[in-house]
């Protein structure tokens, strides 16, 4: 994995991602800035989940622990964006958005852009790996997980 | 033996609706009128409607965060006693059948007597849905959504769509069924915002994109206006001006952890009603090939293939034959939908609009009146949590 090459994928100025009051995720959002994938694992029953939770949702421990995996995953869905839905993106499209699966972590699924030329053929089930995104400019400054094919 | 002798648990035959309302319905922004001010017309127009005098109100019920308080209403109509008020959670028209059921509850459980369920929208007054601006930072889900450019309803549910029809064979021409058929009635509804503007196969496919597969003929318009609906319990459905449509059954909800945020619902190609159609065949004791006429929330075309294949009218892999224009439409198609224009044609009113046509239909009153109309179906929010559905019936169900 790499710090993407090209500035950021989409323009500045979409919102940017905070933990919430409460601070659950904020261990998720601190790894990203990190070069590092946290998801929620159980250390009791061995259940991950994802978006994260103050218990474990199949056993109900409290216990569940912030685990670093590795950022791969294969294409679960994927959508082409055309119409701009944000100031900030007039005249950016299109672009594309992917849900990834990670099989190795409990089929948890997360949500990204596929890099790469926006117009790719696309097909599901296809292996894609982890790109950091950092926005270290960005006041609050906060990092995203991008996805690109590695066939 | 009626449900009440036997102890069982049932909205079945226990509350009519005698009343339905509507204001003018206009493109998002045009409404003259306040959203307050459409919320009343709605309501004092399904009283008249019904021959009520409102000030007999005594509940009033909404969904989706409805801005129109129930105590603001009260105080406005002059109701003389104000008993229920209930606000379905979730956004979106998830809501929009669970809304009926609860005012339909309070009813049968005698919290209330005279319960009138609406929704009123004015998006110049209060933002649209497909604009996501203004926002600085962004925590819970739409943080693992909106920086990815993620951010409006048809980009949220693209993805789902586009699952369900890789899982089983869906082709685009099957929510283009859908599409056609909306417009297609709509040409017959002078109320309907999109009347005198029909819709052809060859204009769908020209249509830009909004978010592949959904072309801008596969999402919903945004609008203003307001709508509401009365109810009384079965006993005094007689002492209306209208013929009753009586409500035959009801759910609401979802499917296990089927809000599992950002994406990660289990039964992710799901409209989320793998859970609430059987329990609404059962509390109606009505099956599929019974309901003469369906109204399906139209967020987008896709959510309603998922919607209609999930209530047992045909497998998903048979979507692609069972949707087709001919099947769908009034007067005696197989499955007439959405014979207002719903979502896509008439107006966006969060499916609010829909338990109104179903009543129409029931009264034997539509602009694209069905056949047979003693059964008539409410689908609503397909693929939100929690989702909700209705069935309305003639008294000759019961």
């Amino acid at each position: 994995m790499s710090d993407t090459p090209r500035a950021t994928y989409l323009p500045e100025g979409l919102p940017i991602p905070v933990p919430e009051n409460d601070g659950l995720s904020a261990p998720y959002w601190a790894g990203l800035q990190q070069n590092r994938l946290l998801v929620q694992c159980c250390p009791h029953c061995a259940t991950w989940q994802f978006g994260p939770e103050w218990l474990c949702h199949h056993c109900h421990s409290f216990d569940v622990e912030w685990t670093e995996i590795e950022p791969r995953g294969r294409i679960f869905s994927w959508e082409r964006v055309w119409s701009p839905s944000h100031d900030a993106l007039r005249g950016r499209g299109p672009y594309l958005a992917v849900l990834v699966e990670l099989p190795h972590a409990g089929h948890v699924r997360m949500v990204g852009n596929l890099l790469g030329d926006p117009l790719q053929t696309i097909n599901i089930g296809t292996d894609v790996q982890g790109v950091f995104e950092h926005h270290h400019d960005s006041m609050p400054r906060y990092s995203l997980l991008h996805w690109q094919t590695t066939g | 033996m009626t449900a009440r002798a036997t102890g069982e648990r049932t909205l079945r035959g226990r509350v009519a609706v005698v009343g339905i309302g509507e204001t003018d319905y206009y493109r998002h922004g045009a409404s003259p009128d306040s959203e307050f001010k459409l919320a009343l017309k709605a309501i004092l127009a399904a009283c008249n409607d019904a021959g009520l005098d409102p000030r007999e109100i005594d509940g009033f019920s909404s969904y989706s965060d409805d801005r129109s308080d129930a105590a603001r209403l009260a105080a406005a109509l002059g109701v003389r006693r104000l008993s229920t008020t209930t606000m379905q959670w979730g956004g979106g028209g998830g809501g929009c059948c669970a809304a009926v059921a609860n005012a339909a509850a309070s009813i049968v459980a005698g919290l209330a007597d005279c319960v009138v369920v609406f929704r009123s929208l004015a998006q110049g007054q209060y933002g649209r849905f497909g604009q996501a601006g203004g926002i600085g930072t962004i925590s819970g889900e739409r943080a693992y959504l909106m920086p990815y450019g993620v951010l409006a309803p048809p980009q949220r549910f693209a993805m789902r769509v586009r699952r369900y029809m890789h899982e089983h064979g869906v082709r685009q021409e099957a929510m283009q069924a859908i599409a056609l058929a909306s417009y297609h009635h709509a040409q017959s509804n002078p109320r309907a915002v999109m009347f005198g503007k029909p819709l052809d196969p060859e204009k769908y496919n020209a249509s830009r994109w909004i978010a592949e597969p959904f072309h801008l003929f596969d999402c919903c318009m945004e609008n203003d206006g307001a709508a509401a609906i009365i109810l009384v319990p079965e006993g005094r459905a007689g002492d209306f001006r209208n013929k009753p449509a009586y409500i035959l059954g009801a759910a609401t909800g979802a499917g296990y952890r089927s809000g599992t945020i950002p994406h990660n619902s289990p039964q992710y190609a799901s409209a989320s009603f793998g859970t609430l159609a059987p329990a609404l065949y059962r509390m109606a004791r009505i099956s599929p090939a019974e309901v003469d006429v369906v109204q399906s929330y139209e967020n987008f075309t896709g959510g309603v293939v998922m919607a209609l294949a999930e209530h047992g009218f045909f497998k998903p892999e048979e979507a692609n034959d069972f949707l087709v224009l001919d099947n769908l439409i009034a007067p005696s198609g197989r499955l007439p939908l959405n014979t207002s224009g719903g979502n896509l044609a008439e107006c966006y009113m969060h499916g609010f609009e829909l338990v109104i046509e179903a009543v129409r239909q029931i009264r034997g009153q539509s602009v694209n009146q069905v056949t047979r109309n003693d059964v008539a179906m409410v689908i609503g929010g397909p693929m939100v949590t929690p989702a909700s559905n209705l069935l309305l019936g003639s008294g000759a169900t019961l």
